[in-house]
């Protein structure tokens, strides 16, 4: 009985500090309408600036308390919704939602960055060592004061939402933007308070929670799935069943613990380890609950302008897939054999990225899962008898659709984030209870055969690189061929009105699992083919993260952006091996690439995620683009410029220079020779970074390279095109955006709508 | 009536554009203290439009927007509505999950307290006072209008414009509610009313200006506007 009430208080704080947790996601929710992916990555952060400051630098708790939670918190908030989100708001749903995915990324990059594992020191909690007597169970302050806290949040909150001014301004401005600023009210401030508020809110759970399970980036990342659940009892709208769900959830979590040390408890069900099941309970829940959301409402397509990218041609595709493949060939035979093992993760990575393109590009369903079903394809493919035969490969691929279908059949009935968050939940459950059983991974490593085929011999580098890149090829054109078929359209029309879809008789479940079925069939490719050792920490489900986020940025409609983001990936690996100086920067560029998505569309930053676009359907550019990296390495390998030159020179050469290169194609005389004279002396400077900053600590040196890539890319873009007045797009001209202001004065004169 | 106050709003050379398509073209409309102006034209006129600049939610490329005589071209929306411009979008503009109540509060600023609104709100549309705990969202059609109108002048503007108020609405509400708007107006209010249907309105409206393809073809009198202006604008024949 005694151990009974003692888990009881541990599960009610747990819950408390949940409850804290998913009532700051759920205040930014409800007042900017953006659900946060990264509010945990912003607790995780808030606890390693605690700890940084009380425990590093030894401030007084209340000081320190009041610099992470007053100072720290808001103003990383309000950095979030002025640099990521504010030129999201008109965008759709799944466009923010992954600006916060591109956030978490951002910020697990830099913490791991700031503060490597290797010199962490205890976290303390408040009041450590002194306990209070509880109905007879010793209870630390930490916990008291979690369960103190979330009571004073939960009545606060209740009371500015309702009750005070600025409340009704932010639940007004989440009703109807415009109309709100009609009112008088400044939707902007409102926004900037409520994430303020928000990122306070999860830097105080992220600390309180930080006592009870230490300093761990992803795990305290993670933890926010406990909010996520909760959010989702309360449908993301009311805080008191929020705080109910968090208070559940504790209190399952800690009668499980309990469970766990009785006699009774089973330690296998079906030969099947249960010790993750405590640590997957909230995953387990958040799938459940939103597994029993009701189904979602048919949605006509909303008047705005989409993200388009063109049909595919044959003869463009044919042309894309020969020169890939004859490439490979090519630049293999020059390569080093360590070189040709990068190519490879790198090509591995395009087939997770491709598998996107029918899902998200085509169908317009996230998923944040690829690499669980690149897990579970290279799981299958070293388990099936026959040794990398041809035809297990195609039993792994058939076998892993119709787990993806199926998969895809309960999270049929949502949309939006709720889709999104099922598949992440889905991911995490794979992981933790699928993965991590000794007889799945023995040991922790599964033994995936390379492929045989007749007279090939995939165990060497070389072969696997040409033989990958012909199967990126084949699955491309696949890919056209889907794109131009009558299901690619259903795909595509499916994106754009669910609705409509289905009063032209479209079967939409049939439609999204077909969908679901494809991508989960490519992504297993990239797991059955990634012959040798695998790890389950290869398919988790923080790095399937960068994946969505390098797929969305580099067009997620188009095979050709899949490709260049997964190179991109691959990159990374590449640079942080021959530049292991700056190669936690690279563990932050997915983020940070994806977050320069969420800026104003006329800012700097989204020039280069859009920017990327047009390079990669422009083949001059993107070959000048692609030699250009390559002249870099040279010069790098040979020691005419060093490893910051390198890195300088590949970010002004890769974000300031090369968006513009289509546009530079066209322009032509003094303004081009000024844009030419520009890139040179931003690359010249880039080059001799070393000498020009010989005493410039890390950070500056960083600083300054921004800087310089901004400045350079700014001054180009503004030259090659002259600023365009802003206005906002009509919501009668849907997709009428491509016309030029001639085509449509003719056609405006040949229907005599103007005399 | 037309033409004796001084002018509130004055819209001047004003062109627009959504992105690369132009829709307004040098648009010069007056509107004068306590003044009801119908602006009249077919779909895609570009009556929307104006209503955007002239409440400040969209910027023009060429022209300015003058309130009582102060050159606010550019000003954020909220300014505008804090000096007394009132605007009432297309399709109710009530907040529909804040209960009516907090909707009447949404219009509550320094020197204009939350009491005094629900007073003057209440007295104007009585029903709106049975119904003030209720979320707006599940209030009628009529009744969702009525409450924007009630908050609208609860600030006393000096200017009102409404956009499509009769859309979607039986009527005798439609009616009901241009009665409250000429009743306004005789507070010396100055009201414009963009409207699809050009009858409706041009029996309470002192002035007219009739538009098709973002120009104005027609300014003047509300009494001087007949068929021959209308269907020319509507049907485009001459």
């Amino acid at each position: 009985m005694q151990q009974l009430v003692a888990y009881t208080v541990i599960g009610l704080t747990t819950g408390a500090i949940y409850a804290l947790a998913s009532s700051g996601l759920v205040v930014t929710y409800v007042t900017s309408g953006v659900f946060n992916i990264a509010h945990g990555a912003i607790g995780m952060i808030a606890a390693f600036s605690y700890w940084q400051v009380r425990f590093e630098w030894g401030w007084p708790a209340p000081v320190a308390l009041f610099a992470i939670l007053g100072v720290l918190c808001p103003a990383l908030g309000l950095v979030i919704d002025r640099v990521a989100l504010r030129g999201l708001a008109q965008a759709t749903e799944v466009t923010r939602l992954t600006a916060t995915v591109a956030l978490m990324a951002a910020f697990i990059g830099i913490a791991t960055w700031i503060w490597p594992p290797e010199n962490r020191q205890p976290f303390r909690g408040f009041f450590d060592g002194n306990n209070v007597s509880v109905l007879g169970v010793n209870v630390g302050w930490n916990k008291i004061i979690a369960l103190i806290a979330a009571v004073v949040v939960a009545g606060g909150l209740r009371i500015l939402l309702y009750k005070t001014r600025l409340g009704i301004q932010m639940r007004a401005v989440v009703d109807d933007r415009s109309l709100a600023e009609l009112n008088g009210a400044r939707p902007a401030r409102i926004a900037s308070a409520s994430w303020a508020l928000g990122a306070s809110l999860a830097g105080l759970a992220g600390i309180l929670l930080a006592a009870e399970v230490q300093l761990n980036v992803v795990p305290l990342t993670l933890l926010v799935i406990n909010a996520y659940a909760a959010a989702i009892f309360g449908r993301l709208k009311s805080l008191p069943l929020t705080f109910l769900g968090a208070m559940a959830l504790g209190l399952t979590e800690a009668y499980l613990l309990w469970g766990q040390g009785q006699s009774w408890f089973p330690e296998t069900i079906g030969g099947f380890s249960t010790s993750g099941l405590r640590q997957a309970t909230p995953t387990i829940f958040l799938f459940l609950l939103l597994m029993l959301l009701p189904q979602a409402k048919l949605r006509a397509g909303a008047a705005r302008v989409r993200e388009r990218s063109a049909i595919p041609q044959w003869n463009t595709a044919i042309l894309g897939a020969a020169v890939l493949v004859i490439g490979s060939i090519a630049v293999t035979g020059m390569m080093t054999r360590s070189n040709t093992i990068y190519l490879i993760q790198a090509l591995i990575m395009a087939l997770a990225v491709v598998s996107l393109v029918p899902l998200t590009g085509y169908a317009g369903l996230v998923s944040l899962a690829p690499l669980t079903f690149a897990g579970i394809g290279a799981v299958l493919m070293s388990k099936m008898p026959g040794d990398g035969n041809v035809v297990s490969l195609i039993a792994v691929v058939v076998v892993v659709a119709l787990i993806g279908a199926v998969v895809a059949l309960p999270a049929l009935r949502l949309e939006g984030i709720y889709l999104a968050l099922a598949t992440g939940a889905f991911a995490l459950l794979v992981s933790i209870l699928v993965f991590n059983q000794g007889k799945i991974f023995s040991n922790g490593v599964a033994e995936v055969p390379p492929l045989r085929l007749p007279g090939v011999d995939l165990s060497q580098p070389r072969p696997k690189a040409i033989f990958l890149s012909v199967a990126f090829a084949v699955v491309g054109l696949l890919l056209v061929a889907l794109r131009r078929s009558s299901l690619g359209r259903q795909f595509v029309a499916m994106k754009d009105s669910p609705l409509a879809g289905a009063t032209l008789g479209m079967n939409l479940v049939r439609t999204k699992a077909l969908a679901f079925a494809m991508s989960a069939a490519i992504a297993s490719l990239a797991g059955a083919l990634d012959a040798g050792k695998v790890a389950p920490d290869n398919y988790t489900f923080d790095r399937s993260l960068p994946i969505l986020l390098l797929a969305i940025v580099s067009g997620v409609g188009s095979i050709g952006g899949a490709f260049f983001g997964g190179m991109l990936l691959g990159s990374n690996t590449v640079l942080a091996s021959i530049v292991p100086s700056v190669s936690n920067i690279t563990q932050v560029m997915p983020g940070l690439i994806g977050l320069s998505m969420g800026r104003n569309p006329n800012g700097t930053a989204s020039q280069i995620a859009t920017g990327f676009r047009p390079v990669t359907s422009h083949p001059q550019s993107l070959l000048t683009a692609l030699s250009g990296i390559g002249a870099l390495w040279l010069l790098t390998s040979v020691d005419i410029i060093s490893h910051w030159g390198f890195f300088a020179a590949l970010v002004i050469w890769g974000l300031g220079i090369v968006p513009n290169l289509p546009a530079l194609a066209v322009t032509s005389g003094r303004s081009r020779a000024l844009c030419l004279l520009i890139a040179a002396v931003g690359m010249g400077i880039a080059a001799f970074f070393d000498d020009i900053f010989e005493a410039v600590p890390t950070g500056g040196r960083l600083l300054a390279i921004i800087v310089l890539f901004v400045v350079v890319g700014n001054a180009i873009r503004r030259i090659h095109t002259p600023v365009a007045p802003t206005s906002k797009s009509s919501p009668d001209l849907m997709g009428l955006t491509g016309f030029t202001p001639e085509e449509l004065s003719q056609s405006d004169r040949a229907i005599k709508v103007v005399p | 009536m037309s033409g004796i106050g001084e002018p509130i709003l004055e819209l001047k050379n004003i062109s627009a554009s959504y992105d690369a398509i132009s829709v307004l073209h040098d648009v010069n409309i007056t509107v004068r203290r306590g003044e009801v102006m119908a602006l009249l034209g077919p779909n895609g006129a570009g009556k929307s439009t104006v209503l955007k600049i002239a409440s400040a939610l969209m910027r023009p490329t060429q022209g300015s927007v003058h309130i009582a005589g102060h050159d606010l071209t550019g000003a954020a929306a909220s300014e505008l509505a804090r000096l007394g411009v009132c605007t009432i979008p297309e399709g109710r503009g009530i907040f529909p999950n804040l209960t009516v109540r907090e909707n009447l509060e949404m219009a509550a600023r320094k020197g204009l307290s939350v009491s005094v609104i629900q007073e003057r709100a209440f007295a104007r549309f009585p029903i709106l006072a049975e119904r003030r705990t209720q979320l707006a969202g599940t209030l009628s059609g009529g009744q969702q209008q009525m409450l924007s109108l009630a908050r609208g002048l609860a600030t006393d503007p000096v200017l009102l414009m409404l956009d499509e108020m009769s859309m979607g609405l039986a009527p005798i509400v439609v009616a009901d509610l241009y009665e409250q708007v000429q009743a306004i107006a005789a507070e010396g209010v100055s009201v414009l009313v963009i409207e699809q249907f050009a009858r409706t309105v041009l029996g309470i409206a002192d002035t007219a200006v009739v538009m098709s393809h973002g120009h104005v073809r027609f300014s003047g009198n509300a009494r001087d506007v007949d068929e021959a202006t209308l269907s020319s604008a509507y049907l485009g024949t001459k």
